[in-house]
């Protein structure tokens, strides 16, 4: 029996009077990938804004219904403790404007992770992270050179350690691979197969061959509405509804 | 009528924008070129470090010099911190309603302002209401009134220069706002922000009005003890020395001239020469 991570109840998400999300339900396995699948417009980036309150920065945004993280109500958690403990990875690599090495650090410093634990402490935390992130053996000597001189796939996958180094329980990838090349696609998706041993995943992605290779479940979005979702082996062999199965064959629109 | 070449049409806008060009240069050298030339054999060390003499006629112009610092870097120093934690809460705090946008209307037309009428304005405020008399002081705030307007406006837009993507990479980290804004968006902004500071001491350093009715003296015999001391001022200074005064040595008007347009120029070269600096150092 797999443990439910998060649940999701009846959501409503709108941008002034337009409605993108509408009642959402469904539940995110621990330890797992959901992969997210849908047309643009289709709500998904909203729905995983949501997930770790992100688009609570968003002008004119409000919503209906509850999330849970861990059977505890997400909307009355403090928004900060929430992020920590939900990283989240944009489309766009986001590096600071730091070195390497003070990306990574960035967030442990802040948060007060280090608080009592020896000096050598952060360059631990630094190390684990980036080898997790499958980057240490290509930055290893040059972690004080700044992270924008790096290629767009390293940054992303700096930006994989970066979350990995506050160590959250959940990590929402939204379209993390849209801006790179099919070896750096392949970097990051490697990742997350070994991420989801620790940590559970959601993963919005435009691209299908994306999310039957990674997903152990799939949700297929469209127009704000959840059409259908199942284990990732059954919706793309047999899907029930007949709008997954035009899209996922590609003939829609 | 026939229709010019393309080839004579581009001579003839090209000429005509290089003598508009060259009309707004005249002045400017012209200026330079005058005071320098007129002023420049009253410069010596005694000029700029002596007290005036002879009812102003002879001696250095030193008390004046000292006395536009003190009222410059007073005011700086009240108006930088204030005028940018206002820019901070505007640019990433405030809500974008009907009260913010009144707000920044305010901020922009209190720089259109007459200068006389900070004057009286301080006059009223700080030399009677707040009772700090002719100083050092209500000079100083008179003019950090006049600064604010353009601290805030400069730094507003070195802070929202700072890419949003900066931001929202520290927040999903769980990091707060506070943090974000100390840590990542102020380091970034603050090329930008030192920038516009000095652009505003250049402005105030040489604005005579503000400090006519609050701060500045027609002579005084001693430099000033403390903020609450009078004190003499160089563009007052030079105001008396070529109104009110006469047989006044022509050329120590205009070496006076020339020392407060070297302190305002090199400001500006100072906040020139910090924006490549930074400009290069920036890593993004």
């Amino acid at each position: 029996m797999t443990k439910i991570k998060m649940n999701i109840a009846n959501l409503n998400c709108f941008y002034a009077k337009k409605q993108v999300l509408e009642n959402i339900s469904l539940h995110i396995n621990a330890n797992q990938i959901l992969s997210i699948i849908g047309p643009s417009n289709s709500g998904k980036t909203t729905f995983l804004r949501t997930l770790n309150r992100m688009s609570d920065f968003d002008a004119d945004y409000w919503r209906k219904g509850k999330v849970f993280l861990d059977e505890k109500d997400i909307f009355s958690m403090n928004m900060e403790k929430l992020r920590s403990r939900v990283g989240m990875l944009f489309a766009m690599p986001m590096p600071l404007p730091l070195s390497i090495f003070e990306n990574v650090a960035y967030a442990p410093r802040r948060l007060n992770l280090l608080k009592g634990k020896p000096k050598k402490y952060i360059d631990e935390i630094v190390e684990t992270s980036l080898r997790d992130a499958s980057l240490w053996d290509e930055v290893k000597d040059r972690l004080d050179e700044s992270a924008m001189k790096m290629s767009g796939g390293q940054q992303q996958r700096l930006c994989i350690a970066r979350i990995l180094a506050i160590d959250p329980e959940v990590i929402l990838f939204d379209e993390p691979c849209s801006g790179l090349d099919p070896i750096s696609t392949a970097k990051v998706e490697e990742t997350m197969m070994a991420l989801k041993k620790r940590y559970t995943i959601v993963l919005v992605t435009n691209n299908v061959k994306q999310a039957s290779r990674v997903g152990d479940v799939t949700a297929f979005f469209l127009m704000g509405k959840l059409i259908e979702i199942d284990d990732t082996a059954k919706l793309f062999v047999a899907p029930k509804q007949k709008e997954t199965n035009d899209y996922i064959t590609g003939r829609f629109g | 009528m026939k229709k010019l070449s393309p080839k004579l049409s581009q001579k003839l806008a090209v000429s005509l924008l290089t003598v508009a060009m060259i009309i707004t240069l005249i002045p400017v050298s012209a200026i330079i070129f005058i005071i320098v030339k007129n002023g420049i054999s009253a410069i010596s060390w005694e000029f700029l470090f002596s007290m005036p003499t002879q009812g102003m006629r002879a001696g250095g112009i030193f008390p004046a010099i000292v006395g536009t610092i003190a009222i410059v870097s007073c005011s700086i120093a009240t108006a930088l911190p204030i005028g940018v934690c206002a820019a901070i809460y505007l640019n990433e705090y405030a809500r974008d309603n009907l009260l913010t946008r009144i707000i920044k209307l305010a901020i922009v037309n209190l720089a259109g302002i007459p200068s006389v009428v900070y004057g009286l304005f301080g006059l009223g405020i700080f030399v009677m209401f707040l009772g700090f008399g002719v100083s050092i002081i209500a000079g100083a705030l008179t003019l950090a009134i006049m600064e604010l307007p353009v601290i805030i406006t400069t730094a507003r837009s070195a802070l929202s220069n700072v890419p949003n993507s900066f931001r929202e990479a520290s927040l999903a980290l769980g990091v707060s706002r506070w943090q974000t804004i100390r840590h990542i968006v102020l380091p970034n902004a603050l090329p930008g922000i030192l920038t516009g500071a000095i652009l505003s001491i250049a402005r105030v350093a040489g604005e005579t009005a503000p400090i006519l009715f609050t701060a500045a003296a027609f002579y005084t015999p001693n430099l000033p003890h403390s903020v609450f001391d009078q004190v003499m001022a160089l563009p007052y200074h030079l105001f008396i020395i070529s109104t009110q005064i006469p047989n006044m040595p022509k050329n120590i008007i205009f070496g006076t001239a020339l020392v407060l347009l070297v302190m305002v120029l090199s400001m500006s070269l100072i906040a020139i020469i910090a924006r490549i600096i930074f400009r290069k150092r920036r890593k993004w």
